[in-house]
């Protein structure tokens, strides 16, 4: 198992005492695999994925219990030095805004720079080689003219491309892991599926985990081999995505799964991303 | 497991507690606001009680302006705690004295520079248009003048007595106040309930007073605790120029400055005084600081 | 970027002629009739009154008399009571001295301002910060003439290190660097007692605008790709947060230019605010009035320099 995480829990401090947002959550996650982290807003999904690099600033965050095993060792644990090597070099982020995710005033070049430079010792320190690895990612996500785009600051670009360029920035440091929190959310229904298409080939080419968060259940066939529901700070099913789409146990993603439209609905958003799988 | 840290009570009393009352019990709760509190009220009452005993034609302990040139710069004893100036006049007495004046010209200068900031704000907030722009491109005139100087120039050329002193300081120091009455109008007067009150046909003056400047109060009455300290440090520097409030009226600048050519044998005739307009207005400065954070949703 | 400039200098003209009105005020709406000091002061003699009815041009209406101050002013015929010499030539000779000084204390101010608000930020709510917020409270609340004192006193007289005045008189230099560094020693002493007050509003200052900063995507974004925390600090949280430490700089000039006053008088600095202190002790009004336009303008003008400056360094201004 590369990621399992055991019974956590987290709460929000604020004056009137804490509030906990997780109540014992446990995951799994192999290698190279894909688990999608469905359930509806609030129920904990983001604070999972962020408390996963102790993302969470703390106040308010209150880290009350549980395990976080990566590779064997429990993240709550290790020292700060050594999450920072962690985090982007071996579990990087992707979160739903990109208009604000990307910091405005430095340019598309410098922002991806900092990740090689940090997590790529293989690539030589100069402009040149740094540049050649850049243009590289930004093509694989599909940017045109990667190149022209190097010296671009992050309001240049479109919603959809941002993301790509977060995406991008994500996968230059080839991470073991990569947690995609609602990456789609924020932009347009077509932009929506090309940008899914091309983070599922991009995992098959490069072998590395995804953790996928999503509160949309229609998205999660064929992008993921497992699934976790969440509801209310708590995991309440967890397995085979088809297994549990056939044959769902609780009585929440009994709802959720009865909210997917069917093939040959009507309305194209979601023939859209049918059309994925 | 600690998942329910909250109970019933607790949240009852959080939900039925009026924004004042939070922010004050917030403020209460910084251990800085409460011994800035305590210094404010120990400054209060000696200027007070200093002020109500002179009423009544008492000093305590000698009389301020009480000369003995046999006891001229005596360092701090028994007889005269903090020692006595050049003239032998009690350094104690001259500074309960200074406090009175000290706490007086915060206190007016702080209503003068209110008055005139909430006043111009309000206009400039509330009508918005040429008016707006016309005042606020004259704030921000008026803010490029080095304003100590400004103060100073003003005081000298009218005299420097108590009421000019308050006055050209409140004149001068409102424009912090005035930009942020209109930067509260602009967004209060956008609400539902005065585009209400204004849809019932109420005057414009009413809506000002009644609606939008009791919702703004908090952050004013946050600039007007931090500019007390400001009138303090300003009068004690006009003082120590020699354009506070005139001599023989001892103030804690002038104490100061009539002491200069001494310093080097009377240390304490610039400690104490100078010590004196330090903590009180630290103390200012610390409590509305303090009733800043605690009037502050965010945090 | 040009639409930009053309607002940005449209406005300082306004302004100008707006400072330009409120000095003349200084002098003209005094309470009673014009020009009460000089028209009751016994101090001044019937010929000097008479001297400056006639410089002044009372006669005329208040429209003309500001024309006229403003003309005299530029033209050099508004001269100093106390020596007769045009009051702008007499503000330009401290010019060069109270520039050095202003800009030592900002360059003070704005680095160990940041410095602090840096650390306060960081360390939001823990002692680090309540600690950092008391000190910067403990310099606002320090009276400038009283730290100054107590420096000057202490150096000089105890220590016997000469600080008055711009340069060591009676020493015999080895050599230009050891002059040099005389020099800059007379500019450093009173620059960090000036910019104390300035240092610790800034560090408040910033420290808020950082807290906004921190509170970002983007900030998250840094720290999830595994960035030291300084770099997370002071590259990506700080940048963004320029805009307003340019403008604070913009704030800090007026309580510079006038505190400026007190220290330049007790560190016998020969700068405007010395100037300035000497005239109000000589009732001195020309010099009064020109001395505060001048200085107003000085900060108008500051604030538009670091304005277009920052619109050429950073691009999504013009957009705006
Ligand atoms: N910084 C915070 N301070 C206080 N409470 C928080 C904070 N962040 C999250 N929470 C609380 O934790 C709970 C879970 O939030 P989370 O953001 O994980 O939801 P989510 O499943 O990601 O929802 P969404 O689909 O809207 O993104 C919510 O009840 C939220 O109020
Ligand atoms: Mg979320």
């Amino acid at each position: 198992m590369m990621l399992e995480i055991k019974d956590l829990k987290i709460g929000f401090s604020s004056e009137s005492g804490i509030t906990p947002a997780l109540h014992g959550v446990s995951l799994s996650l192999e290698r190279g695999e894909t688990l999608a982290i469905v359930g509806e807003s609030g129920s904990g999904k983001s604070v999972t994925a962020l408390a996963i690099t102790r993302l969470l600033p703390t106040p308010p965050a209150v880290y009350q219990g549980g395990e976080i095993l990566f590779e064997g060792r429990d993240l709550l644990k290790v020292s700060d030095a050594e999450l920072r090597r962690v985090r982007g070099g071996k579990i990087a982020y992707i979160f739903q805004e990109p208009s604000t995710s990307l910091n405005p005033v430095y340019t598309i070049r410098s922002q991806i720079a900092e990740m090689i430079e940090l997590h790529r010792p293989d690539v030589p320190k100069s402009t040149a080689d740094i540049d050649a690895e850049i243009i590289h990612w930004l093509d694989a996500v599909g940017i045109n003219e990667p190149a022209r785009r190097l010296h671009d600051y992050p309001h240049q670009l479109s919603g959809g491309m941002q993301q790509r360029v977060m995406i991008a920035m994500a996968l230059s440091a080839r991470p073991d892991l990569l947690i995609a929190d609602e990456p789609t959310t924020a932009l347009d229904v077509t932009i929506q599926a090309q940008i899914l298409n091309k983070l599922r080939d991009l995992q098959q080419e490069l072998g590395m985990a995804v953790l996928l968060i999503t509160h949309n259940f229609a998205i999660i066939p064929g992008l993921a081999k497992n699934v976790a529901v969440m509801y209310r700070g708590k995991v309440v099913e967890h397995g085979n995505t088809e297994q549990i789409l056939r044959d769902p146990q609780h009585p929440y993603t009994k709802a959720l799964i009865a909210c997917i439209p069917r093939l040959g609905d009507k309305r194209r958003r979601l023939q859209t991303i049918e059309s994925i799988n | 497991m600690s998942t329910l840290a909250i109970t019933p009570g607790a949240l009852g009393a959080v939900t039925q507690e009026t924004p004042g009352a939070r922010i004050l019990r917030r403020f209460w709760g910084n251990p800085i606001a409460r011994i800035s509190v305590v210094i404010i009220l120990f400054f209060a009452l000696t200027a007070g009680g200093t002020a109500l005993l002179g009423a009544l034609g008492h000093h305590w302990p000698y009389d301020p302006n009480l000369t003995n040139l046999d006891q001229k710069l005596l360092p701090p004893s028994l007889q005269h705690w903090l020692g006595t100036d050049n003239l032998g006049r009690d350094v104690l007495s001259r500074m309960l004295n200074g406090a009175t004046i000290s706490l007086t010209v915060g206190l007016i200068a702080v209503a003068v520079s209110l008055g005139i900031g909430v006043i111009v704000g309000a206009i400039a907030g509330y009508f918005g248009g040429l008016t707006d722009q016309i005042l606020m491109r004259s704030v921000d005139a008026l803010i490029c003048f080095p304003t100590f100087f400004l103060i100073l120039t003003a005081v000298a050329i009218l005299g420097p007595s108590l009421i000019n002193i308050v006055v050209i300081i409140g004149l001068v120091s409102w424009t912090g106040t005035a930009r942020l009455v209109r930067g509260e109008f602009l967004t209060i007067r956008e609400t539902e309930f005065v585009k209400s009150a204004r849809v019932l046909g109420q005057k414009d003056w009413k809506i000002i007073f009644r609606h939008i400047l009791p919702n703004a109060s908090a952050p004013i009455f946050v600039t007007a605790v931090l500019g007390i300290p400001d009138a303090i440090l300003t009068e004690a520097g006009l003082s120590f120029l020699g354009f506070g409030v005139q001599p023989p009226q001892a103030t804690w600048g002038n104490i100061i400055a009539d002491s200069k050519t001494y310093l080097l044998e009377a240390w304490w005739l610039i400690l104490f005084p100078g010590f004196a307009i330090f903590i009180a207005s630290l103390a200012f400065y610390l409590a509305g600081d303090a009733l800043r954070e605690a009037s502050n949703s965010r945090s | 970027m040009s639409a930009f400039i053309i607002r940005r200098l449209a406005l300082t003209v306004v302004l100008l002629f707006i400072i330009s009105i409120i000095s003349f005020f200084i002098v003209t709406l005094t309470p009673g009739s014009p020009y009460p000091w000089g028209e009751l002061n016994p101090k001044i003699s019937a010929e000097v009154k008479a001297n400056f009815r006639k410089k002044f041009h009372l006669d005329r209406p208040l429209p003309e008399q500001y024309a006229f101050i403003m003309h005299d002013l530029f033209t050099g015929n508004l001269r100093s009571i106390k020596d007769d010499r045009p009051v702008l030539s007499r503000i330009m000779e401290r010019l060069p001295a109270t520039l050095a000084l202003n800009f030592t204390a900002i360059l003070i101010s704005l680095s160990f301002g940041t410095l602090l608000g840096v650390y306060a930020a960081r360390h939001a709510g823990h002692w680090q910060d309540i600690t950092g917020s008391f000190v910067a409270f403990l310099f606002i609340a320090l009276p400038g003439f009283w730290i100054s004192y107590l420096i000057a006193i202490g150096l000089v007289k105890v220590f016997g290190v000469p600080i008055l005045g711009t340069q060591s008189y009676g020493i015999d230099f080895p050599n230009a660097a050891a002059a040099g560094l005389d020099r800059l020693w007379h500019l450093l002493i009173p620059a960090i007692v000036l910019a104390l007050g300035g240092l610790a509003s800034q560090s408040r200052y910033l420290r808020a605008t950082m807290m906004e900063s921190l509170r970002e995507d983007y900030i998250r974004t840094a720290r999830s790709k595994g960035l030291a925390e300084d770099v997370v600090l002071y590259k990506h949280a700080l940048r963004n947060s320029i805009r307003p430490l340019i403008s604070g700089i913009g704030m800090l000039l007026p309580a510079l230019l006038g505190g400026s006053v007190v220290v330049e008088t007790i560190f016998a600095y020969p700068g405007m605010g010395r100037l300035g202190y000497e005239a109000v002790l000589e009732r001195d009004y020309p010099t009064l009035v020109a001395l505060n336009f001048v200085a107003a303008a000085l900060v108008l003008l500051g604030n538009l320099l670091s304005d277009l400056l920052y619109a050429v360094v950073d691009k999504r201004v013009r957009l705006e």
